[in-house]
């Protein structure tokens, strides 16, 4: 089986600060992956070259097989690829429902068709499943700039599954969230790949919902990668201690 | 990929359908403005047809800038543009004012679609200069080619159509005329901002990384919002000249763009009905004011800066925040 993504000796210079450095991987359907490194790393700048928010300076990107390297986002994202930002992306002035319903919309038939077609395009009921299931019920109708922090970052998950996506690439989906919504966010998660059969890659610091969530843990240190395996393997790994983890 | 399951039914949950308060307000607001002229002389009632135009170029604005959050200082310059071909396609070609209706709003949509490009690659002031001398440039281009357009002597003469074997001649029947194609503009607006395609405007406005990620083909909404609003410049400006009856460069300078950009911020950026509480206070308050002489102007000025620094968000951004307010009030006490 061909894996969902395959990322060959990608590149990406500032100048003349390689943030990434000739990194490869793949990730295969249903998995979990855990991407993990200390602060500037270049897990973000890897993210956003997968995405097509960055130009790579060099290297190659597949989604299926197919080459994705430099593909706009927007086009990527139609092509089954969501994600969520490292920073709050939410649209405040609109409410969680139709946050939802804008996250899922562009994937409902032609754009001609949509300016002439229900005004929810036909996504009213899976906004309200979404709301159900991230547990946002009663802020439905909340302009989504009212929540707090921790909700916005359910209603952030949340927006990027309403399409239902073949891969979805996190980053840091558990920074800034208090304990009992960051079990409630890594629930929804295991469910949603449990249930769906979605494909993650997640990048996070925090290390117990890395190890607990992730199938397959990659360590990147000064835009390459210094480790891959299992949780326990790079748990027990030398270098990742030495490097990121500590005694 | 499929929602995810849940438990719970939620038909139940899904939101109830309202009678949209800015729906009514239009058709309301027809209503009064039908019959407002009875009694007021032609000075007036063209006062009334003269707010009802602004407002048209101002939900134009209000789109590219309000909504889609592009900047343009360039209004004028489309409302010029179908001033312009609407009076040389009636008065040198003898094409019905309909057909000029149409195709102004036609030219100004590819216009507008063709300036909209700049602002794929610039945003925010820069992408204001880029509009600032496309709307001098046509200034320019309206003042220099007397061949076309008359230049300064301008276009005289401009006749105003008939509906249906009803001549429109009066100030009157014209001003309700004028009502007529506000609401339909109005009602069009209203649903294109409650479609899809609003939502991805607003979202284009809040935050283009964001909505580039979630699918949203941002450069195709920026040409929209742009190539949309210019087309409402372009339909005011395809009333404004049979309504004057004659048209000369001056109404469609930079000075004018700026003026419909201060009716859309002061009615309130964003809002259905800003343009409509922004043109009043840009043409109709002014002439309120005259009762002060030579000071009107700076009355003007100063209620105008007032509004600015008491509420950024424009008129409807207060009665919005007055109404939430007395809700938080009202729900509080039950």
């Amino acid at each position: 089986m061909s894996p969902v993504l395959e990322v060959h000796d990608l590149h990406k210079a500032f100048g003349g600060i390689k943030a990434v450095n000739g990194v490869s991987f793949s990730v295969q359907e249903g998995e979990i992956l855990g991407i993990i490194g200390p602060n500037g790393c270049g897990k973000s700048t890897l993210f956003n070259c997968i995405l097509g928010q960055l130009e790579p300076s060099q290297g190659a990107v597949k989604l299926d097989g197919l080459d994705v390297t430099n593909m706009r986002p927007s086009a990527l994202n139609r092509l089954g690829v969501s994600r969520t930002f490292q920073l709050l992306q939410v649209f405040p002035e609109l409410s969680v429902r139709e946050n939802l319903i804008l996250a899922g919309q562009e994937h409902q038939g032609s754009m001609l068709g949509r300016l002439f077609g229900a005004s929810d395009a036909g996504l009213s009921e899976k906004a309200e499943q979404m709301i159900g299931f991230f547990k946002l019920g009663h802020l439905a109708d909340a302009k989504a700039g009212g929540l707090s922090y921790g909700q916005q970052k359910l209603l952030d998950a949340a927006m990027a599954f309403m399409a239902g996506p073949r891969l979805v690439l996190l980053d840091e989906p558990a920074g800034g969230v208090n304990l009992t919504m960051l079990g409630d966010l890594k629930e929804r998660l295991r469910a949603i790949n449990a249930e769906q059969g979605a494909t993650f890659v997640v990048i996070e610091h925090n290390m117990d919902f890395v190890m607990s969530l992730c199938t397959r843990v990659i360590v990147l240190a000064e835009g390459k990668v210094l480790a891959e395996g299992t949780p326990a393997e790079v748990r027990a790994n030398p270098a990742v201690i030495e490097a990121y983890l500590g005694h | 990929m499929s929602a995810p399951a849940v438990q719970n039914s939620t038909a139940s949950r899904l939101p109830a359908r309202r009678i949209d308060a800015a729906l009514v307000a239009l058709v309301l607001g027809a209503v009064i403005l039908w019959f407002a002229p009875v009694g007021m002389g032609r000075y007036g009632t063209y006062v009334l047809s003269l707010w009802l135009v602004m407002s048209i170029g101002v939900m134009g604005l209000n789109l590219t800038l309000g909504y889609a959050g592009q900047s343009s200082l360039a209004q004028a310059a489309f409302t010029g543009l179908g001033a312009y071909a609407t009076a040389i396609l009636t008065t040198k070609y003898g094409v019905s004012w309909y057909a000029a209706f149409a195709l102004s709003g036609l030219l100004t949509f590819a216009v507008g679609l063709l300036l909209g490009f700049p602002a794929l690659r610039v945003r925010t002031h820069y992408l204001a200069f880029v509009t600032l001398a496309f709307s001098t440039l046509i200034w320019l281009l309206i003042r220099n080619e007397q061949w076309l357009t008359g230049g300064v002597y301008g276009i005289s003469n401009i006749n105003r159509p008939d509906f249906f074997g009803i001549k429109l001649f009066g100030a009157l029947e014209f001003h309700r005329f004028v009502v007529v194609v506000t609401l339909i503009l109005s009602l069009k607006l209203w649903w294109l901002v409650r479609s899809p395609w609003g939502r991805a405007f607003t979202a284009l406005r809040e935050n283009p990384v964001r909505a580039a990620s979630l699918g949203i083909d941002t450069r195709a909404y920026t040409l929209l919002a742009f190539a949309i609003g210019s087309a409402y410049g372009g339909f005011a400006g395809s009333l404004y000249a049979p309504l004057v009856e004659f048209i000369d460069p001056s109404p469609f300078s930079l000075s004018q763009s700026l003026f419909l950009l201060l009716m859309v911020v002061a009615g309130g950026s964003g809002y259905l009905l800003g343009p409509f509480v922004g043109a009043l206070l840009g043409v109709v308050l002014p002439e309120w004011l005259r009762f002060a002489g030579s000071l009107y102007l700076i009355i003007f000025a100063t209620i105008v800066l007032a509004l600015l620094v008491i509420c950024p968000q424009g008129v409807c951004g207060l009665i919005e925040r007055g109404w939430n307010a007395l809700r938080r009030k009202t729900g509080g006490a039950r």
